[in-house]
């Protein structure tokens, strides 16, 4: 892939920030937008604005198409079997919440286990534990490896006849480390659960079947991959999505309404109450065509050149801590020695230098870790070697700038 | 690095080196506070006597702004009335809000607080910088909540 071409698709790369050029390494947190993005959503505010799935005139039913259109290219980016199954949300947050009202809280009770582990971000582990409280279920965590990774034989121990649900991220957003979700789906299914994945940190970065995958519901968000902020997927097995429960009621939603009870729209619509993310769904649209016009081998090659590369010199580096496995995803966790992560991070950002500093929405990661915070790069289809090289040589000004005051 | 020194004045890492009033009391005013969004904690303890901050000790995690911060602003109101330490907090937020306050730092001296002026040139650290002095405006202002 030619990252020097795809650079130039990304307008953001152009500014200057602090009198440097910008070195763009937080990808984890949002990725960056490209032309046909931007210019998918400006031309839908532009051309076709309209509600969907209600008027009769011209521009409805052009807003419609287009919405609609979205939804097949997710249905077929994720190679769900059907788009009834593809639900358009708020993003990775609310997919969750979703499960975990309309599903968990509807069916779980005192006595059944909900099991996560504690490498979750905090989207991926308050819904649980709060319908664990709702129901009286049981929350139960698999213990991690000294690496932070997740063993299947853990997931065995931990995962038992009473276990109704198993949520897990696919990748780690602070470890980078990617969790053997098929194989922990295969376990709970044995025992009759359902598999939860939150697909935040992959959708972006690595190829997703989810029949292959066969988890039941899978969550990810457009803003991670290219695409727009405010839209997000859930995709869930049909039967599932049939028994639960919307969490949102009001327009667009139902079938007929009564004074004293309603019935509701069929799949996916009956979880899309009140005017849908339409712009976010076109832009989301625009974002998978590009990604997979790169494709989802080339990018997760890419940034697993980069990462390399990166770790690489970092390890070099004096008083360097990364966290996680060899084997990851496209980012870094780190610390160095006697310099706080806001510190770094606010060196590097006097160079144009961005990348991430604190707990990174996952405290109980932070706590097993036994830090109180970390710094993190993350890379996308837009950095190169050069941006690596920047930050290489900011951590080693950052240091010897410590150094200095320090002394 | 001018902007840099700006921030990270030799004073600043002084008082993240080597922190004044660290420690804790068995017994005193308690307020914990954290900054959700990056992680920072304080856990800071007042003995106040007839209105006045006899004395003040702190506990924490956090960048050296936030720190060192505290290290000062615990300096800063040891011995002070509880009125005069919260208009010191007061002039001190309205400093990291850039406003231009060198006249009452004429008539109210907050010591090497001073040194964090160049903290509100980088707002992702002004809320760094203002967490140790929210601890104690929480604490002298509903003490028998916090106690």
């Amino acid at each position: 892939m030619n990252v020097k071409e795809i650079r130039k698709l990304f307008p953001i790369l152009d500014e200057k920030v602090n009198g440097h050029s910008l070195v763009y390494l937080d990808s984890a947190a949002t990725s960056q937008k490209p032309l046909q993005v931007i210019e998918a959503i400006e031309n839908y505010y532009r051309k076709h604005n309209s509600n969907v799935h209600r008027g009769v005139h011209t521009l409805g039913n052009l807003a419609t198409d287009e919405f609609e259109g979205a939804r097949e290219k997710v249905r077929k980016f994720i190679n769900a079997k059907e788009t009834a199954e593809v639900i358009f949300t708020r993003g990775t947050t609310t997919s969750l919440n979703t499960v975990a009202y309309g599903y968990a809280r509807k069916f779980l009770k005192a006595g059944d286990e909900i099991v996560i582990t504690q490498v979750e971000h905090h989207s991926n582990l308050i819904p649980w534990q709060q319908a664990a409280k709702a129901t009286g279920a049981t929350l139960k965590y698999i213990p991690l490896q000294a690496d932070g990774t997740i063993s299947l034989e853990a997931a065995e121990q931990t995962i038992t006849p009473n276990t109704k649900l198993v949520a897990m991220g696919y990748v780690s957003n602070v470890l980078g480390s990617i969790n053997p979700v098929k194989e922990v789906a295969a376990i709970v299914h044995r025992y009759g659960g359902v598999m939860v994945v939150d697909g935040a940190q992959g959708a972006p970065h690595i190829k997703v079947d989810v029949q292959d995958l066969d988890c039941d519901f899978f969550a990810f968000s457009g803003h991670k991959m290219a695409g727009p902020t405010g839209v997000g997927v859930l995709y869930g097995k049909r039967d599932l999505l049939e028994k639960m429960d919307p969490m949102e009621f009001g327009g667009e939603m139902i079938d007929f309404v009564e004074l004293y009870d309603s019935t509701w729209k069929e799949l996916p619509w009956k979880f899309e109450g009140g005017t849908p993310v339409i712009a976010g769904a076109i832009g989301l649209g625009a974002a998978i065509d590009f990604i997979e016009s790169i494709g989802m081998d080339n990018i997760r090659a890419h940034e697993q050149k980069l990462v390399n590369y990166a770790m690489e010199q970092m390890n070099a580096i004096e008083g360097m801590t990364i966290y996680g496995p060899k084997e990851r995803s496209g980012l870094v966790t780190f610390n160095i020695e006697g310099v706080h992560p806001h510190d770094v991070a606010t060196v590097l950002d006097t160079f144009g230098i961005a990348v991430r500093a604190g707990h990174h929405c996952a405290q109980p990661l932070m706590r097993w870790l036994n830090v109180s915070a970390t710094a993190r790069a993350s890379f996308y289809i837009y950095n190169n070697e050069e941006d690596v090289d920047a930050l290489v040589q900011g951590l080693l000004k950052t240091k010897e700038y410590f150094g200095n005051v320090f002394s | 690095m001018s902007s840099l020194d700006d921030l990270y004045r030799r004073v600043i890492m002084d008082h993240y080196q080597n922190p004044r009033n660290r420690g804790t009391f068995d017994d005193a005013l308690t307020i914990n506070m954290n900054n959700p969004t990056c992680g920072d904690r304080i856990q800071l303890q007042l003995k106040i006597e007839d209105g006045i901050v006899v004395d003040a000790r702190f506990v924490g995690e956090g960048c050296s702004i936030s720190m060192a911060s505290a290290s000062m602003m615990t300096e800063a109101i040891k011995g002070q009335k509880v009125d005069e330490a919260l208009k010191m907090a007061d002039l001190f937020s309205r400093m990291m809000k850039g406003e231009d306050v060198e006249e009452e730092l004429d008539e109210l001296d907050l010591g090497d607080i001073e040194a964090l002026s160049g903290v509100c040139k980088f707002p992702a650290r002004i809320k760094c910088a203002t967490l140790a002095w929210k601890a104690m405006q929480k604490g002298v202002s509903e003490p028998e909540e916090t106690k």
